[in-house]
């Protein structure tokens, strides 16, 4: 029998870094299993597209002004803070490079899933949590409907088409607030913006890449969304939690992700 | 060929190390009303799931027109899923869905009826629990009693050959209660269905069921029907049916000495 005190904290310290790593490592794979099925059932729900298209209203188009607004201040911004810097070294007519590279590579793709996550994704987590809450998610089981077909299979692609498009909004956007700040505000010759902007974006290494990488972040956004609703404990504490780590586990798989694939793209 | 649309043979089932139920049997003769009785925590909505398949019994079996239904795949599952209908204690309704969206629902879901004839199922449906002038309303809109109607109506929508009812009395004033209590029987009558009452209340329950089990302590403590329960001197039976403080389920949860509880504190 143990009967130091210091040893028995240190077995209890260790069984719950145990635990905590056997609940990650369950909760991974049964995210892993939730895509799966998503994927399985994905062509029962387009039978039906009129649902996924509901779904890109309330997750693609209730997202716009946030994105819009956003990419607005984020483009004007880094007009400002490039001019400062490029100026100082006479090559401030290449603000518009600036501007367009940071936000179609990086900025765009990243911050639109960083918004995304806590606009959109927060309301699916909510919405599913609280459907399984109110026995919505059984009653549909108990009608032989299959709710991953009907509920999460529509959210699901509802994300995937969306985060791309919103992605290209929010560089648009940015670049139009870059050149009214640039341009007008601060003066820069309105023809080197735009041609240094056209020499120097390549459409497959920035433009296509930008794509990619929102098609992925727009994949693991939408999919931590709905597993914490699908696996939200049925309470209020329950949802509230889960919708938090939406936002959280979304967030960092995001800018870890841009990462790994940003140094994919630079070596490929 | 019985005439047992439902059968549970030797039912147990546990989780987490507990066993909630140990060794169940009970059958739902074709065409009855049959009730399931019992304390909170006592089981009884586990039993409609497992009559429907949601969960797995740890052993014995659970028949449904003599298919096992544990032993179902997928399909096998939502095919016997769709003989039943289902009223959950709180409706269930999709919120995001009107009154006449929640009960076309299934028929949108599991067949391929044409709209004009959807239409007309449904306000029949609604007409049944009289409720065809609400099927603009939204979910939001609608009083608990109304919204439990409501889903009654989506229940039926596909006429089932079995109606599990959980806790179809909880949380209803006094006018819905017998609303409600006149409609499964008169829907059980009408559709020729077995029906499966899983409730506490005891003056409803015995006013409509024609047989009722007692579940206590994760086995069938009683059966019989509601007159040979009313009259029934098993201790457990009494102080449920006449609602004792005090009997074999006691007052207090098990707890210490009180005396020593109280010192401690001070």
């Amino acid at each position: 029998m143990i009967k130091s005190k210091p040893l028995i904290s240190i077995i209890k310290t260790l069984q719950g870094i145990g635990h905590r790593m056997v609940e990650r490592i369950w909760r991974l794979g049964a995210g892993a299993r939730l895509f799966f099925l998503t994927i399985v059932y994905s062509a029962e729900s387009f039978k039906r597209f009129h649902l996924t298209m509901r779904e890109i209203y309330s997750t693609g188009v209730m997202s716009l002004l946030i994105i819009i607004v956003s990419a607005f201040f984020v483009g004007m911004v880094l007009a400002l803070q490039g001019y400062n810097t490029l100026q100082k070294y006479g090559s401030s007519e290449a603000i518009g490079v600036l501007v367009s590279l940071a936000l179609v590579r990086e900025l765009g793709p990243v911050v639109t899933a960083l918004l995304f996550a806590g606009r959109a994704g927060t309301a699916i987590t909510a919405e599913i949590g609280l459907m399984k809450t109110t026995e919505q998610l059984s009653a549909m089981e108990m009608m032989a409907v299959n709710p991953i077909a009907r509920v999460v299979a529509p959210r699901f692609w509802a994300g995937v088409i969306s985060m791309p498009i919103l992605a290209a909004l929010f560089s648009m956007v940015g670049i139009l607030g870059g050149y009214i700040v640039a341009v007008p505000l601060i003066g820069v010759d309105e023809g080197a913006f735009w041609s240094q902007m056209q020499a120097n974006v390549d459409f497959q290494s920035d433009i296509v890449n930008g794509v990619i990488k929102s098609l992925v972040f727009g994949v693991a956004c939408t999919m931590i969304a709905l597993f914490e609703g699908f696996d939200a404990p049925p309470t209020a504490e329950g949802v509230s939690r889960a919708t938090t780590r939406t936002v959280v586990i979304s967030s960092l798989t995001v800018l870890g992700l841009d990462f790994v694939l940003t140094s994919f793209m630079l070596v490929i | 060929m019985t005439n047992n649309i439902v059968e549970i043979d030797n039912l147990s089932f546990g989780y987490k190390g507990r066993l909630l139920h140990k060794g169940i049997n009970m059958v739902f003769p074709r065409g009855k009303v049959v009730a399931i009785m019992g304390g909170s925590g006592s089981g009884k909505t586990t039993l409609l799931r497992l009559i429907g398949g949601q969960i797995k019994p740890s052993k014995g079996e659970v028949r449904v027109h003599g298919d096992v239904v544990h032993k179902q795949d997928r399909d096998g599952i939502f095919k016997l899923r769709r003989k039943m209908g289902m009223l959950f204690q709180q409706g269930a309704l999709f919120t995001d869905l009107s009154v006449y969206e929640n009960v076309a629902f299934p028929m949108r879901e599991l067949t391929d009826l044409p709209d004009s004839m959807i239409h007309d199922l449904v306000l029949m449906k609604l007409n049944a629990v009289g409720l065809r002038g609400a099927h603009t309303l939204m979910p939001a809109e609608l009083s608990g009693g109304m919204a439990r109607r409501v889903a009654l109506a989506r229940a039926i929508a596909l006429d089932p050959a079995i109606m599990m009812y959980d806790e179809p009395f909880a949380g209803l004033d006094p006018i819905s209660m017998g609303v409600i209590c006149s409609l499964i029987r008169s829907l059980n009558d009408a559709l020729g269905a077995t029906s499966i009452i899983v409730s506490h209340d005891v003056k409803e329950t015995f006013l409509i069921a024609d047989y009722v089990y007692f579940v206590a302590n994760g086995v069938v403590t009683a059966e019989g029907t509601p007159d040979d329960l009313m009259k029934s001197t098993l201790p457990y039976v009494h102080q449920f049916v006449h609602g004792d403080k005090d009997g074999p389920v006691p007052f207090h949860y098990p707890a210490g000495n009180y005396q020593s509880e109280l010192m401690k504190q001070s």
